[in-house]
């Protein structure tokens, strides 16, 4: 006999039948009418119309009955609350039964009833089963606080539940605690500022002491709950790692995520030197390559977030390339994720196992898992250069199979290689044109006809080629009408004689036949550019473009600190913070990894020495501080690659030696924000290549705007005294500093006040933070008569001897007359030492943002500014402190900028704005983390004045 | 409507497009979901919740369920309502899993019914206990120790 009898009443009027039977005197009559009710429920009939007769069920010797009643009444009670005080009483009882079953039972029922005037009557019942003497009643009135809680949290502060559940932590048994961290952890959440759960040493020596004890899914709470608390040093986080590392090996698939969890985040702290670092890394491998045979769900879940500790630690898994390979039984979003992480552990030493892999894939049957794993090709060929040309062979293979989207996939992936190395392969264009007819995607189009135009003096019909295109211009998708213009301004370019009437064809169908204001923006600057100058037009369409890199996917570092503090939830699956899809998440507090702290310094010196430093040489004395710092200032600490790839910077350079930053100003941030996550797009061609040769052509369009650009050079201070009257006999000197157009000069304004002829001016400085020191002599012209006063501009260079200052950007001069020399010391700004090639490529700075530890990370806040982010970005460019990216994020502006120093120490910075508060958060990640403070100061005083 | 009424149309869709993924979106609500037999097991939630907990839960019920009723389709289901209703209790409280080990709750949940007064079940030491998987009491002659090993092979 079975239970899905009850499923099956048919009857009309069974509400009347139903209602005579609850209320009939045989107790067998009674609970088959009670699980027809339920039955009926399940099935969404309703059946809220008996709450009467069912409640009256409810006391009742039979425990099935009474679970089946309580039921019931957690569906219904909303509905009923007036009749739901009726069940009252017997939940009072029932939590002074005899039977733990029953007590929990009522207990955990209660917590489920949201009806507010039944609520109060709970309080009491529940305070009693907090101190249960029976732990299964405990446990489950540890989860009915956080009910309760979620019902009306003020009730539960009033009546004191929150102590009683924080003195559950430190109960008996395992459970108990368990769920009193999982219930507090869930309230400290809507709490954010709340020290709810307090966590310190001790408590958290509770805590691993449960964690060894209880169920999986207590271990999980526990977990999660350590994964927030911050230990004081890295001792502290080294020992707790030590006591969460066997958790690595449960068979549970979330415990070992929500331990690898603990461990990325408190790795942070450990010092790489550390012998334990390594030990912990290499311990991470194994469970992370157990997670690839759990269930497919399970599978996907553990991709998604060993993609986000490839990204952090890549050290990890480098050597675990085969179990990411794809099963043919692989649902299709597991080999998907398969394929992604694949490609970020592609490297030299594995690529040639990995390209037969995808090789093989590209031969499947699922039309998105093969093209993923053609662009996987692609994508290998751009990461490890040794693998370039087998890359490419294996691309032409499968092109010469015809599959329609094999070789779609192909060409644009093989577009990318071209401009990774240009020059290298074009060999294979011609087999690229045979496939010319059979593209009907819009993205492969659009590599193809980038192509041609790219390599039109190689195509010896790239006329015919593109004009075939041009026929139904109209019809075609933006991307490719966009690409078609460019190339045949190309091809004009390159082979004028020719094809002048097919340029004037794309120019007139693109200016005057098209609503697309892009595409008609960008045929008039094009036709102005080559009827104003054809030279200039030349070198503005045909410049050399920027290399790409395979860094392109990358999450940003900030974020993906977030993300590794959510590994295991939604968010990590998502690769979102989860303020972007918890609905009311805009009070969530963002996590971060915790700052390195060292318990004793001598681990951290060798940390903040880059890389690049000579081992070797380790002084047998250990060197001053100064000394030290000087020689870090000495060093170029900038990004590993030297200098910024060439494109930018000629963009930079050229935009500046004309206009003075004006023209930079305007156009640099452009394209760098289009380029966004725009891998393998074709260069939008003209405005964002504008380098040096701007002809008058030109001109007139920028006209408008370049009135932005016209302030040139840095903020200049207006001159201050520097040494007064009655300290140098007479001398009085104030006086400035400027950076103008790529000078630093000191502007000096020297007074006698002496009754007595000055002469034989000189000057000198001390040894210094940054080497400044005069460029030419002090020049006086005229010997300097009682109350004259001269103006004199000195200019500096930064090549003299390096010592560092305390405060670092103190400055002692030394000057002379006929007289006597003086001394006095002065602070130069170090705005007047941000360099005019600060702007650090976008892939560089993400790149240089994760490699430059977080202790290094700096925080100000910037008071009273009233700038919105277009004019703080101006006003700071004009200083030489560039905007690299612009980002919104839930309705803040978000800066991200660098600038480098006289010595190449990059800072970088991330500046927050949100519209209407004129306070902004500055952040600064520097290897030299010393002159952070400095580079505030210089913001503050550039956005002020 | 309820809004795992949602789940069934979304799931189609995402079906035909050709993007199914184990976790799907309506409005601020996340499914989490597996599928078993012909059955559908689909956890909801609105926050950041774990979903690897949610997805290692989701199989864990596969499992109890199995052990209680052999087989877990649509007809078991139907014929176990009543004890699915008490053991979902047992499994899960407000979103926290419990005791899911089914040895243990077949100490506790019964298909028969009980009496309150003569030997009604009471929660087992062995539930909250720090090894939860072992009844107390039990004894051996000799101490030995069985290992399956389980090896498997992907190919075609």
């Amino acid at each position: 006999m079975t239970d899905s009898k009850y499923f099956t009443t048919t009857k009309k009027g069974e509400i009347f039948e139903l209602k005579a039977e609850l209320n009939s005197d045989k107790k067998e009559k009674k609970k088959e009418a009670v699980k027809k009710v339920i039955a009926s429920m399940t099935v969404g009939k309703d059946v809220s119309a008996l709450f009467p007769d069912v409640v009256n069920c409810m006391q009742t010797d039979n425990l099935e009955l009474k679970k089946l009643v309580y039921l019931y009444l957690m569906n219904y009670a909303k509905s009923q609350p007036d009749m739901a005080i009726m069940a009252v009483n017997t939940f009072v009882k029932d939590c002074e039964d005899p039977n733990p079953l029953i007590r929990a039972l009522a207990v955990r029922t209660m917590g489920c009833i949201r009806v507010d005037k039944i609520t109060e009557y709970l309080c009491e019942p529940l305070r009693k089963c907090l101190k249960d003497e029976d732990p299964y009643v405990r446990k489950t009135a540890a989860v009915c606080v956080a009910k309760l809680h979620d019902i009306n949290a003020q009730l539960v502060e009033d009546q004191g539940f929150l102590d009683t559940l924080k003195d559950l932590i430190s109960d008996s048994n395992p459970m108990v605690v368990a769920n009193a961290v999982a219930a507090l952890s869930e309230i400290a959440e809507s709490h954010p500022s709340s020290n709810l759960l307090d966590l310190n040493p001790q408590s958290i020596n509770k805590l691993l002491t449960a964690l060894n004890e209880c169920t999986e899914w207590g271990q999980i709470f526990i977990l999660d709950c350590l994964a927030n608390y911050t230990p004081k040093d890295d001792r502290e986080a080294q020992s707790i790692c030590e006591r969460v590392t066997p958790r690595l090996s449960h068979a549970n698939s979330a415990v070992v995520l929500s331990a690898v969890k603990v461990l990325m985040k408190f790795m942070e702290m450990l010092s790489k030197d550390l012998d334990y670092y390594g030990t912990l890394l290499k311990k991470l491998a194994p469970p992370l390559v157990t997670l690839l045979s759990a269930e497919p769900e399970l599978q996907y879940v553990a991709l998604r977030n060993i993609n986000l500790i490839v990204q952090k630690r890549p050290e990890i898994l480098k050597h675990e390339m085969k179990v990411f390979f794809v099963k043919y039984n692989d649902p299709i979003y597991v080999k998907l994720e398969k394929l992604d992480i694949m490609i970020r552990l592609a490297s030299q030493a594995n690529i040639a196992q990995v390209l037969a892999e995808l090789k093989e894939y590209a031969t499947e049957v699922d039309v998105d898992f093969v093209r993923k794993a053609v662009r996987a090709i692609g994508r290998c060929a751009i990461k490890v250069e040794q693998s370039a040309e087998r890359c490419v062979s294996t691309l032409l293979d499968l092109i010469q199979t015809k599959v329609n989207y094999v070789v779609q996939e192909a060409i644009v992936v093989i577009k990318d290689i071209f401009r990774k190395y240009p020059n290298k392969y074009e060999s294979v264009i011609a087999t690229l044109c045979e496939n010319l007819d059979s593209l009907d995607e819009p993205e492969a189009r659009a590599a193809m006809i980038w192509i041609v135009g790219e390599y039109a003096e190689r195509i010896d019909n790239a006329d015919e080629l593109l004009e075939s295109f041009l026929e139904g211009f109209h019809d075609e998708s933006t991307q490719v009408q966009l690409q078609l213009l460019t190339a045949i301004v190309k091809l004009f370019l390159k082979k004028p004689t020719e094809t002048q009437e097919l340029v004037q064809q794309v120019l007139s169908l693109a200016t005057q036949d098209s609503d697309n204001p892009d595409l008609r923006d960008r045929g008039y600057i094009y036709w102005r550019l080559l009827s104003t100058d054809p030279v200039a037009a030349k070198e503005v369409v045909l410049a050399e473009k920027p290399l790409i890199s395979e860094e392109t996917d990358l999450i940003e570092p900030t974020l993906l600190d977030e993300l590794i503090c959510y590994i295991g939830t939604l968010a990590s699956v998502y690769h979102k913070p989860p303020s972007a899809f918890v609905e009311g998440g805009r009070g969530v507090v963002h996590k971060s990894l915790p700052p390195r702290t060292a318990s004793n310094e001598s681990t951290e010196s060798p940390e903040t020495a880059p890389a690049g430093a000579p081992t070797g040489e380790q002084p047998d004395v250990i060197p001053t501080q100064g000394d030290l710092l000087g020689d870090l200032l000495n060093l170029d600490l900038g990004p590993p690659v030297s200098g910024p790839p060439l494109a930018t910077s000629s963009v930079q350079m050229g935009a500046v030696d004309l206009l003075g930053g004006g023209l930079d100003s305007l156009m640099g941030d452009e394209p760098e924000g289009i380029g966004d996550t725009n891998f393998g797009a074709p260069p939008p061609a003209a405005p964002a290549r504008v380098g040096a040769p701007i002809g008058s052509g030109l001109s007139d369009l920028f006209d408008l705007t370049s009135g932005v650009g016209t302030l040139s050079g840095s903020y200049v201070a207006p001159k201050t005294v520097w040494l007064p009257a009655m300290k140098a006999k007479g001398l009085e000197i104030s006086g400035t500093f400027t950076r103008q157009v790529g000078s630093i000069s000191m502007d000096l304004q020297l007074t006698n006040k002496a009754l007595q002829v000055m002469t034989d001016f000189a000057i000198q400085f001390n040894r210094n933070s940054f080497g400044l020191a005069p460029a030419a002599p002090l020049q006086v012209h005229a010997p300097l008569s009682p109350n004259q006063t001269v103006e004199i501009s000195l200019p500096l260079n930064t090549v003299g001897s390096v010592m560092k200052m305390d405060p670092l950007n103190n400055l002692q001069v030394a000057v002379k007359n006929n007289i006597d020399i003086f001394y006095f010391s002065t602070l130069y700004p170090l705005h007047i030492l941000f360099v005019e090639d600060g702007k650090m490529d976008r892939q560089m700075f993400l790149a240089t943002w994760k490699d430059i530890p977080n202790e290094n990370e700096a925080q100000f806040q910037i008071r009273d500014c009233s700038l919105n982010a277009e004019a703080v970005s101006t006003k700071l460019q004009s200083s030489n402190i560039f905007t690299i990216a612009k980002r919104n994020v839930e309705g803040q502006d978000m800066l991200y900028q660098s600038l480098k120093l006289t010595n190449g120490i990059w800072v970088l910075a991330e500046l927050r704005i949100q519209p209407g508060n004129p306070s902004f958060m500055l952040s600064l990640k520097c290897r030299a983390p010393e002159v952070s403070q400095h580079v505030y100061q210089a913001y503050e005083t550039i956005l002020k004045n | 409507m309820s809004e795992v009424e949602h789940f069934m149309p979304i799931l189609m869709e995402k079906e035909e497009e050709g993007v199914l993924s184990p976790i799907l979106a309506h409005g601020g609500v996340r499914f989490m979901w597996i599928k078993h037999n012909n059955l559908y097991l689909v956890a909801t939630s609105k926050k950041n919740a774990c979903v690897s907990l949610v997805f290692s839960f989701l199989y864990k019920v596969v499992q109890v369920f199995s052990e209680y009723f052999k087989e877990l389709e649509e007809e078991s289901i139907r014929d176990n309502f009543v004890i699915i209703y008490e053991l979902l209790d047992e499994l899960m409280d407000f979103g926290y899993p419990q005791t899911t080990d089914s040895k243990i709750l077949q100490e506790y949940i019964t298909q028969e019914g009980h009496k309150l007064e003569t030997g009604a079940p009471r929660p087992p030491a062995t539930v909250t206990n720090a090894v939860s998987w072992r009844s107390e009491g039990i004894k051996y002659r000799k101490n030995e120790v069985f290992l399956d090993v389980i090896e498997s092979v992907n190919l075609l």
